[in-house]
């Protein structure tokens, strides 16, 4: 055996793991509630457009704002959050309940490749729903404002904003999906650890600088295009920090990913087929 | 042929606990190629023996490799290995032919070598038919069968089976026991765990009889039978002319405990601590012309007996 590594069989294994977890991701029950949380926000600001044609409030700066708080507060801290839940921890956990891991086991693929392939098909997955609930939520959103104003579809700075929604649409995926993917390896009932993280998500607002930089949610939010402005008695106790600037943000979710897809390969070598204790 | 450690499975000293459990111990095994069954009560370890030599399991102790290669290797091990585990459950939302062909592309296999690889196997299995419909609508013995098919589908030269049997017709356990019997004639290593003692003993070229977590005894059945005749004394069954003639001279020999006439008076049951010597004498009698022989065959020397001896009830149900 030649001494180079056969990346292009891995590459060909990685695309296969894609494909069959692919089709799991997106069939049966399982896949319902991942579609209503995609689906949230075009039901929400479909909704709007039906229930308020005529939208008297409405004005760009003012529907930024509403769209920047719905986006941070629903999407990227509840229905994409959940959305990984369900879909990156059931990557190897669900298939330890289901019974059925031991396929992947007893077939001629590195570990390492199948994590990857795994963490690939369920970010794919994730980026497809909620990339698509975010990109429609947002053209509903100013297909309606262009309706009432009666001004272009993409007015001022709509567009870019829609790509830096987008953008951090995916960064959520992959920076929650690598989190609950390592969950689903490391804790018996992943339940528990996910909703300490999402306490922790929760509460950055009003945690130091410091330890807010240690949530994926803070650097979401600072990549999101609007700020969203805190008012109410939860302002009292809020702590403002500078947002992360995107050129440490974006290498430092794709870090902490890589970081806990190698963390990710090093359990699932050690992991054995042991369904009964489970 | 000579046999040399790349052709074998061998254990060296292996040993696995589950915590405090045991599920084998010091064991020592050097399986050659052919059909070898693991036999044993529930619990006696069969299971776990399988799951180590396709690294399922790690052992807690000492090293196992299959024809040199050791299972922490699953890119490796796989290319010579299947494994058709007891568990009956499959990957969500597939049909039996997408079990087989995705697993194949999983394996590295271009579009149409999966396909056909795929199909081969359905054919072996006889599952052709019901190869586009839904595995959770299969019923039990199908369900098996496209499991072995997905164990047999990328030709392995070992093929690991944990109870292969188990749900299907007697039609369908013919078809299979034939398809292990050609699958050993064509080289492969092809060990099976089995508690229908009666097939395991049509099936095996050798076996391992396990009782709790130990190897109580391996090799061919016959062999086996013949380290345990001072303890466990041969019956042969001999179909004569004259039975009370070679009773009576059988009567005459220490070894020999015990003489029945059979049920039909056509027949001498014999039970002897040494076969050979009573072979020789039955021989000698027929050179004489004394008795005119139909048959001779032991009734205890099969894998039942066996087991029955070593193991008993000890275990439970095997």
């Amino acid at each position: 055996m030649s001494g180079r590594l056969p990346w292009a069989l891995w590459w060909t294994q990685t695309l296969a793991i894609l494909r069959l977890e692919m089709r799991k991701n997106f069939a049966g029950k399982r896949a319902i509630p991942v579609y209503l949380l995609a689906a949230a926000p075009v039901l929400l600001f479909g909704a709007h457009a039906v229930l308020s044609p005529n939208c008297e409030h409405c004005d760009p700066g003012r529907t930024g704002i509403v769209y920047a708080g719905v986006f941070q507060l629903f999407v990227l801290r509840l229905a994409i959050f959940f959305g990984c839940v369900a879909i990156f921890m059931n990557l190897f956990r669900g298939e330890v309940l289901e019974k059925s891991l031991h396929y992947y086991f007893l077939a001629p693929v590195r570990r390492e490749v199948l994590v990857v392939g795994k963490y690939l098909s369920g970010l794919v997955t994730t980026v497809l729903l909620f990339g698509l609930g975010t990109l429609l939520s947002y053209l509903i959103l100013c297909a309606h404002l262009a309706s009432v104003k009666n001004t272009e579809l993409f007015a001022g700075p709509a567009l870019s904003h829609l790509g830096a929604y987008l953008g951090v649409t995916a960064l959520a995926c992959l920076g929650y999906g690598a989190v609950f993917l390592v969950m689903g390896l490391f804790f018996r009932n992943p339940i528990i650890p996910a909703v300490a993280v999402l306490i922790w998500e929760s509460i950055t607002v009003f945690l130091p600088p410091l330890l807010k930089k240690i949530s994926v949610i803070f650097y979401l939010e600072s990549l999101c295009p609007v700020e969203i402005p805190y008012r109410g008695g939860s302002a009292i106790f809020a702590i403002s920090a500078d947002p992360t600037p995107a050129w440490i943000a974006i290498p430092g979710l794709l870090g902490l990913t890589v970081l806990v897809i190698l963390l990710a390969s090093l359990r699932i070598r050690r992991t054995e087929i042991n369904y009964g204790a489970e | 042929m000579t046999a040399t450690l790349d052709d074998r499975i061998v254990f060296e000293d292996v040993s696995k606990f589950y915590g405090e459990v045991l599920g084998v111990n010091q064991v020592h095994l050097s399986i050659p190629p052919g059909i070898t069954t693991l036999v044993g009560p529930n619990g006696s370890g069969k299971t776990t023996l399988m799951n180590l030599m396709t690294g399922l399991v790690r052992p807690s102790r000492g090293r196992v490799s299959v024809l040199g290669i050791p299972p922490g290797q699953p890119e490796r091990l796989f290319r010579i290995a299947g494994y058709c585990t007891q568990f009956d459950a499959f990957p969500r939302a597939l049909t039996g032919y997408q079990f087989l062909y995705s697993f194949l592309r999983v394996h590295g296999m271009g579009d149409l070598q999966a396909h056909q690889f795929s199909f081969k196997a359905l054919e072996r299995v006889g599952m052709v038919e019901a190869a586009h419909r839904r595995i959770a609508a299969y019923s039990k013995g199908m369900r098996q069968r496209i499991k072995l098919a997905q164990a047999i589908s990328h030709q392995p030269a070992v093929l690991v089976l944990d109870e292969p049997l188990n749900g299907l017709d007697p039609m369908a356990r013919a078809e299979t026991i034939a398809l292990f019997r050609v699958l050993a004639r064509e080289g492969s290593h092809v060990i099976i765990s089995s508690h229908i003692l009666h097939e395991v003993d049509q099936v095996s070229d050798q076996v391992i009889l396990l009782s709790n977590g130990y190897v109580v005894a391996e090799g061919q059945i016959q062999a086996v039978r013949g380290e345990m005749h001072l303890e466990h004394p041969l019956q042969v069954l001999v179909r004569c002319n004259n039975p009370s003639l070679l009773a009576s001279r059988v009567f005459a020999q220490d070894h020999v405990a015990e003489v029945k006439l059979h049920s039909d008076r056509l027949g001498l049951l014999v039970t002897t601590r040494d076969p050979n010597r009573f072979y020789e004498l039955v021989n000698q009698m027929v050179l004489e012309g004394t008795i005119d022989v139909e048959s001779v065959a032991p009734t205890d020397d099969d894998v039942h007996s066996v087991y029955e001896y070593l193991i008993g009830n000890e275990g439970g149900a095997a």
